[in-house]
């Protein structure tokens, strides 16, 4: 595939992403049935998910705390009037034959998110359209079954809210920072676990690409089954190539839908606009109308948990870290924390180098869960054992090799970092006699490195070090190791 | 001693009493339905072996001493009320076979009551006509004449409270098919304010008009019956939550009924008095103004200038609820599928060809048609505008008086089959209580005379919103001064 369209093209990227998330209440939105991943299908519904005749759907609460709350995060207005409309449209696995979203009146209006622009390399504000709650059909099956399709209904129910994006992104890696930086404030908010392999964050994007300049946008193409970051980046790029193949071809863009296949990295039309459904949307008359109070919407404007950008902005001034290193360590409010508890355990123990601590939770403990494909809430090593390991090199107790060592220890098999210390004996040699003699065995036995490094070849230093702390099983500090070094072989000459 | 015409109040009190069981009440009912219920078809289904456990439970309540004034009461239920275990079938072929594993929130309090459950009642197929004719099961007959219809669409009930096959019963009313019915047949009807009444469990045809209320043979009886049956329900947004007055022991025990509409303001709206009232139903409802009046009330002409666009806003906003309703319909899980369907569009399209009725086809076509892209502006939307009109309309009388009277129907009840090729006439069936439904407001229909045939005639009483006591104290006064309610088919 050829790479997407640079600033220097004559095309311009315009992308809207449409997010389904699912909320984290533990009831469904209409009915009091569980809400819970991965149950045997069809054992957690009820009459009123499986839309039998004659019951009637009640609001959960907690779903309207929740949208509330997501508003505000991203400082949309929320409605103090709101209505639930029907979307009507037959599938099996739509018990009543339509769905219970929000139509004309959506309960938030007008909010935006800030994200890194990897094109601008500067904050860009991109628009969020609204955000409104509806409920998510079952699942229908196919695969394997002859002759025949399954329902199960257990997901049928389960409260989404929908995010619409105005159509203010301009490539796929901007399409890519936003939905990091929404998944990141959903997941904040404990409203949507955000894990779009499993289908709780999904995405739709509407692309569509038009001359740099050019006052109207082009047709768009809506892109569907896209279940990672990852693959909606991937479906951005193909689609914008495939529409700028058929303009140049003389060809036009048509209005339709269509389906990734991440196996393929391609997509395929799946309906027209034609074939698009007529929703007949009306106002669902077994629901009054949504009416909110100042007062309620305060309250939980109460329970707004610090969110991304406010931290990462804590973080560079409490911590002096740098705009990168805050914001890697405020990606997820767990990593946040941990960060925190680590930093802090070490600012008890020592002199504060937030610097330090920060360094180890993002390259050394980054890096080894990324190889074992875990996420931080998976580390084997608890924050204060690492903050001990950061105060431990503070105080020269551990030289950097140790520190990997007991790190490697700490995360492997467990333990108490300062008992590993002792008993694995790697407190950092400071006795400067013991460091001498190691140095006189070293320069002893190796006396045509000696002599070259006093003809004026310098650079042998470092193997005589390394040599040193060989001899020293890397437990002497090496800065002594230099000095003692150097004064003997000044002395010698 | 004729059981079948007891009020409520007369049969608790020999059941209390214990000088009769409610098993030998409900035996006395069961042998009724036997012998009558062939020629008018008023039942679907009779519950023979539940009524009669119901009817032992109620013994031993009432043999304990914890017997409510409904319990041991022998009712027929509409058969849109899903009633758990027993066969609810909506009369369409859809639901011909469909045993709800709930209940609805107006039977388990009756049942809770101690009320004794005969059967369920025929009915228009889901609701949807004003004769009973298009139920899947036949339509029910009217009592008073076999080749008549008893109104429609709670007729079952309706023809069943008439004809002694129970002691009251259950309709719903979503433009008027208790009131119609009730006037049909000589009874007394009432829907109450939209809201009062809990619709969990009630199978919609039109969420937003649909209300659930007593067909009864007097004021006193659906009193008690809305007694128990009122209320907010956790289970229905909809339902309003306030206080519900003791209807009955208000009625029976308060002040006076007489007194009470003494000086009661009560408007006649010259829009119902229009060409196309029959020329005894004018006579009847004149006459019963003019004992309104012997009993103190302060009749007078009000306007109600939107009238003529009830039935264009009703089958508007009625099919476009409807048609989305009855979307669930699709033979995946419940009710009617068709055989061997070849792929799901034929599935679809079959099952619902066959499970429904050409009324509820008409429905759903019509309601699917003003909510298409293109034409909702034109038809839903206006029709939400001009329901608007009409209840600002009911606003500005109820700024002068304390109720409404007018016809509950244009004419007495027609023959069967004759008004089936012309769904439009059929429609008019129902100009004088739609309205009331698009305003959510409370409306009582009343027997107030007989024409030639002698085929009985109906009076309307409508209220402000929750004003059911007001009602009920009017049509009470009115039933102590006339005995048009206590007439009985031969």
């Amino acid at each position: 595939m050829s790479p997407p369209i640079t600033s220097q093209s004559r095309y311009e990227t315009v992308i809207g992403l449409e997010v389904h998330a699912q909320m984290r209440t533990r009831s469904k939105i209409f009915c009091g049935c569980a809400t819970q991943f991965g149950a045997e299908a069809n054992t957690q519904i009820c009459p009123i998910c499986a839309a039998f005749p004659g019951v009637l759907p009640v609001l959960n609460r907690e779903v309207v705390n929740m949208a509330i709350k997501t508003g505000l995060a991203i400082q949309g207005q929320i409605r103090l009037l709101s209505e639930f409309s029907r979307k009507n449209y037959f599938y099996p696995d739509l018990p009543a034959g339509y769905q219970i979203s929000q139509y004309e009146l959506p309960i938030v209006e007008h909010g935006q998110l800030v994200i890194a622009s990897p094109l601008d390399q500067g904050p860009k504000k991109i628009g969020i359209t609204r955000i409104h709650m509806e409920v998510d059909a079952g699942k229908s099956l196919h695969e394997g079954i002859q002759g025949a399709s399954w329902v199960d209904l257990n997901r049928t129910g389960t409260p989404l809210m929908e995010i619409v994006s105005e159509p203010d992104l301009r490539s796929a890696a901007e399409a890519g920072e936003y939905l990091k930086k929404l998944r990141a404030i959903v997941r904040y908010l404990g409203v949507c676990d955000g894990n779009m392999e499993e289908g709780s964050f999904r995405c739709d994007a509407n692309v569509s690409i038009r001359l740099r300049g050019a006052p109207i946008l082009g047709t768009r193409c809506e892109l569907k089954n896209l279940n990672s970051i990852r693959n909606v980046m991937r479906a951005i790029d193909y689609e914008v190539e495939r529409q700028i193949e058929l303009i140049d071809n003389g060809d036009s863009v048509i209005q339709e839908t269509r389906l990734w296949n991440a196996d393929l990295n391609s997509s395929r039309a799946m309906r027209g606009k034609e074939d698009a459904h007529d929703y007949r949307y009306f106002p669902e008359p077994d629901l009054p109308p949504l009416r909110l109070t100042p007062e309620r919407i305060a309250a939980v404007a109460a329970t707004l948990p610090e969110l991304p950008d406010a931290k990462a902005e804590r973080f560079r001034t409490q911590y002096q870290l740098s705009d990168y290193d805050a914001g890697v360590l405020t990606a997820s409010q767990e990593l946040a924390d941990y960060f925190e508890a680590v930093a802090q355990q070490a600012a008890t123990l020592g002199q504060p180098n937030p610097k330090v601590a920060a360094n180890w939770v993002m390259v050394e403990l980054g890096g080894r869960l990324n190889k074992e494909n875990w996420d931080i809430q998976q580390t084997p090593i608890p924050a204060h054992h690492l903050g001990q390991l950061v105060a431990m090199i503070q105080q020269g107790i551990l030289s950097g090799k140790t520190a990997k060592e007991l790190f490697e220890i700490l995360f492997t098999e467990g333990g108490d970092p300062l008992q590993i210390v002792e008993r694995k004996g790697l407190r950092q040699v400071t006795n400067s006699t013991a460091i001498e003699e190691a140095v006189d065995q070293v320069l002893a036995a190796h006396p045509e490195d000696v002599a070259q490094y006093h003809a004026g070849k310098t650079k042998v230093i470092g193997f005589l070090v390394g040599q040193i702390m060989k001899r020293t099983q890397g437990k002497a500090n090496p800065a002594l190791v230099n000095q003692l070094l150097q004064a003997r072989l000044t002395r010698q000459e | 001693m004729d059981l079948s015409h007891l009020s409520l109040a007369q049969a608790a009190d020999l059941l209390r009493k214990r000088s009769l069981s409610a098993v030998e009440l409900t035996r006395f009912f069961l042998e009724r339905i036997a012998t009558d219920n062939a020629a008018l078809n008023a039942y679907i289904t009779v519950d023979e072996a539940g009524a009669l456990q119901a009817a032992q439970a109620a013994d031993d309540r009432l043999a304990r001493g914890e017997a409510t004034p409904l319990t041991g009461i022998p009712l027929a239920i509409k058969d849109l009320f899903c009633t758990q275990g027993l066969r609810t079938t909506c009369a369409s072929r859809m639901l011909a076979n469909f045993h709800p594993p709930y209940e609805s929130t107006v039977t388990r309090r009756l049942k809770e009551a101690g009320a004794v459950v005969l059967g369920k009642t025929n009915m228009d197929e889901f609701a949807m006509g004003s004769s009973n004719e298009t139920s899947f099961f036949g339509p029910a007959r009217n009592p008073w004449g076999h080749d008549r219809i008893p109104g429609g669409s709670s007729g079952g009930s309706a023809a069943a409270v008439a004809a002694g096959l129970c002691l009251a019963a259950l309709g719903t009313d979503t433009g008027g098919s208790i009131r119609q019915p009730a006037a049909m047949t000589g009874i007394t009807g009432l829907k109450p304010t939209y809201g009062r009444v809990s619709r969990f469990g009630m199978i919609a045809f039109a969420s937003s008009l649909d209300q659930a209320g007593p067909m009864t043979r007097s004021v006193e009886d659906a009193a008690l019956l809305l007694q128990t049956m009122a209320g907010h329900d956790p289970l229905d947004s909809t339902s309003i939550d306030a206080p519900v007055p003791a209807y009955w022991d208000d009625l029976t025990t308060g002040v006076p009924a007489a007194e009470r509409v003494k000086n009661m303001r009560i408007g006649i709206p010259a829009e119902y008095f229009a060409d196309g009232l029959a020329a005894p139903v004018r006579q009847a409802v004149e006459q019963a103004i003019a004992t309104f009046q012997d009993l103190g009330a302060h009749c007078q002409p009000v306007s109600l200038p939107c009238t003529a666009y009830a039935i264009p806003t009703y089958y508007v906003i009625a099919p476009a609820e409807a048609s989305s309703n009855l979307a669930r319909y699709d033979g995946v899980r419940f009710g009617h599928r068709c055989a061997d369907p070849l792929d799901l569009r034929d599935m679809y399209a079959r099952t619902r060809s066959e499970g429904f009725g050409a009324e509820v086809k008409r429905r759903i076509m019509l309601g699917t048609y003003v909510l298409s892209s293109g034409y909702y502006d034109a038809y839903y939307r206006k029709a939400q505008k001009v329901r608007r009109l009409i209840a600002d309309d009911f606003r500005a009388a109820f700024a002068q008086v304390d109720l409404l009277l007018t016809p509950t129907a244009p004419e007495t009840a027609f023959r069967i089959g004759e008004k089936n090729d012309d769904p439009v006439r059929m429609y008019l069936s129902d100009i004088f209580t739609i309205n009331v439904n698009l305003a959510g407001l409370p409306g009582l229909s009343l027997p107030c005379g007989f024409d030639e045939h002698p085929l009985p005639i109906g009076l309307q009483l409508i209220g402000r919103p929750l004003q059911e006591a007001t009602l009920l104290a009017a049509g009470h006064a009115f039933q102590q001064a006339t005995d048009w309610h206590q007439r009985r088919p031969s």
